[in-house]
């Protein structure tokens, strides 16, 4: 809570250097209407169209504003100009690829913590994986798979997926051996078997960095059903809208559905924030 | 049929000697050697699923007729990397670390904007910020300076909150007593505050590295000229010429690695002394 009033003195400072932003790069436009018009502009008129233009270079903040109340609450969330309804489909792919990717992930940490060729051979190759920038071929792979018959959530999915798995391999791996030596030998003075030791010490130990992983997995899987929207040829979805609006000149439009975005990951993440407060509470883990 | 049991075969093969070397003590040679083995036998099951199922060259080319295309096309390669990763990706990265490295020594001035600026950066490195690049490609046109604006607005915040939490790291007592050896602002940053703040700032810039080529290539999606490896992997995709497309996906996967590398041996270099490098 101490944190309250320096962070939003901050978001006030970015606010008002948007409205700034806005004036400074909308001005040469109303400068060249005003002068085809034949009128002089005043600096409080000047100022008023830059927060006003129907295709701003930067649209103010009450515009975007605007447009997301318009295309959220006042229309049908059927429409296809619905904000809602394209959120819902950035959305389903988003969580089918998390937990895609979490599964997988998981899978892959298990592996490597209690294989040790898996540890040599696969855990190189995971980080190299990231080298390869997929959002770059998302593209290749929605084209590709809706070649063979597969369309709709899942070549997304794929991509979010291929985004998420990698924080949670590296963090349940850090995690799965985050128990110290002393941990596991009692665990051998019980005689508890790989399989004991594993649910009762190994898995419960990894929660913290489980939850820390998720929410950074949460994150790459949106910007990952976002960029596999792109090209779709702009059907529907947040990347879609971004698109159409870049192909259009809507500059409004594609600040709206980037803020949407970002509030779709910031609700997320905190989601994923408030179960691991309540699941530390109740393990009795809670820093 | 031939092609699928000899990639089973080679792969089964390629395992035994995994499992073999694993079991010896780990020794520079062989946490080499197995990784290596293992993508040698990735490389074979494609090689000979593609063959064995007879999968179509639009869908997924073979390995062999990949290299071949990159044998090929040297010369349209070295000019979509110059375009992408010298003039988009390298200058952008270079601007953003230096913004952010001049952003984070003023924000950690103030003790004020360092708690109100952290949890903002923090929600801002977690922000679907690639969205930013059709605003960026529409303000500084087609050619590389959009790419590069894209590259500083992705590596911004995440550079910055490492930066800013590495100049926190220092504790009282090491700034105490740099002040007993009446050693002023700037002599305690360079002496004590930004050596100690290097572990950190490296994590920044090894997150940056990828997502500096990401971001070059994806804004080239939304408009560029008839160069650079985002341009061509778009356009090839149209003419379902997925050779080309994969032999630029080995550039950027080799860009990307051989970055990341250059990166974290700087980092050895410079933080020698830090319990992560010594084990």
């Amino acid at each position: 809570m101490r944190n309250l009033l320096p962070v939003l003195t901050v978001v006030a400072a970015l606010i008002v250097l948007w409205y700034g932003a806005a004036v400074w790069l909308n001005t040469p436009w109303a400068y060249d209407k005003a002068q085809r018009a034949g009128v002089e502009l005043s600096t409080t008129e000047l100022i008023k169209d830059t927060w006003s233009q129907k295709k701003p270079k930067l649209p103010a903040p009450h515009q975007v504003t605007r447009e997301i109340w318009k295309t959220t609450v006042e229309k049908k969330i059927t429409s296809k100009r619905s904000l809602i309804y394209h959120s819902w489909v950035t959305l389903s792919a988003t969580l089918l690829g998390f937990a895609l990717g979490t599964v997988l992930g998981i899978a892959l940490a298990v592996g490597i913590v209690f294989n040790r060729t898996m540890d040599m051979s696969v855990m190189p190759w995971v980080i190299t994986s990231q080298t390869i920038p997929i959002l770059a071929i998302a593209p290749m792979i929605i084209v590709v798979l809706n070649a063979v018959g597969i369309q709709g959530l899942l070549p997304k999915a794929i991509i979010s997926m291929y985004l998420s798995f990698f924080p949670v391999v590296v963090g349940m791996v850090k995690g799965l051996r985050s128990p110290d030596h002393m941990q596991l030998d009692q665990m051998r003075t019980w005689h508890a078997s790989a399989a004991q030791t594993f649910w009762r010490l190994r898995l419960p130990s990894s929660m913290p960095y489980l939850f820390t992983s998720l929410k950074i997995a949460m994150a790459a899987a949106i910007v990952g059903a976002i960029v596999g929207e792109l090209p779709t040829g702009a059907v529907a979805g947040l990347g879609a809208r971004l698109l159409a609006g870049s192909y259009y000149g809507q500059t409004i439009q594609i600040w709206s559905a980037l803020l949407v975005a970002a509030a779709l990951a910031a609700t997320l993440v905190a989601i994923i924030g408030l179960i691991q407060r309540i699941v530390l509470n109740r393990m009795g883990m809670a820093q | 049929m031939s092609w699928l049991i000899a990639g089973a075969l080679l792969w089964a093969l390629g395992w035994y000697v995994n499992v073999r070397l694993a079991s010896l003590p780990k020794s520079r040679l062989t946490s080499l050697l197995v990784p290596i083995i293992f993508g040698v036998t990735l490389i074979i099951i494609w090689e000979s699923v593609v063959r064995g199922f007879e999968i179509q060259q639009v869908l997924l080319p073979a390995p062999s007729v990949i290299a071949a295309r990159f044998a090929t096309s040297t010369s349209i390669l070295w000019q979509d990397w110059v375009q992408t990763v010298l003039k988009g990706m390298m200058s952008g990265y270079i601007i953003g670390c230096l913004a952010a490295f001049a952003t984070a020594l003023a924000v950690d001035r103030f003790a004020f904007l360092q708690r109100g600026l952290l949890p903002v950066g923090n929600f801002a490195a977690a922000l679907p910020i690639i969205g930013m690049a059709p605003i960026l490609v529409m303000w500084f046109g087609f050619d590389w300076q959009s790419k590069a604006a894209v590259v500083v607005v992705m590596i911004f915040f995440p550079i910055l909150v490492n930066t800013v939490q590495g100049l926190a790291a220092s504790d009282a007592m090491q700034r105490d007593l740099m002040r007993t050896y009446a050693a002023g602002y700037w002599k305690t940053l360079f002496k004590l505050r930004l050596p100690m703040a290097l572990p950190l700032i490296f994590n920044g810039l090894k997150i940056a590295t990828t997502l500096a080529l990401i971001g070059a290539i994806v804004a080239e999606f939304f408009g560029s000229p008839i160069r650079g490896m985002g341009f061509r992997i778009s356009t090839s995709v149209g003419q379902l010429a997925l050779d080309l497309v994969w032999a630029e996906i080995v550039v950027a996967a080799i860009t990307g690695s051989l970055f990341y590398g250059a990166v974290a041996l700087l980092e050895r270099k410079c933080t020698f002394w830090h319990p992560s490098q010594r084990s």
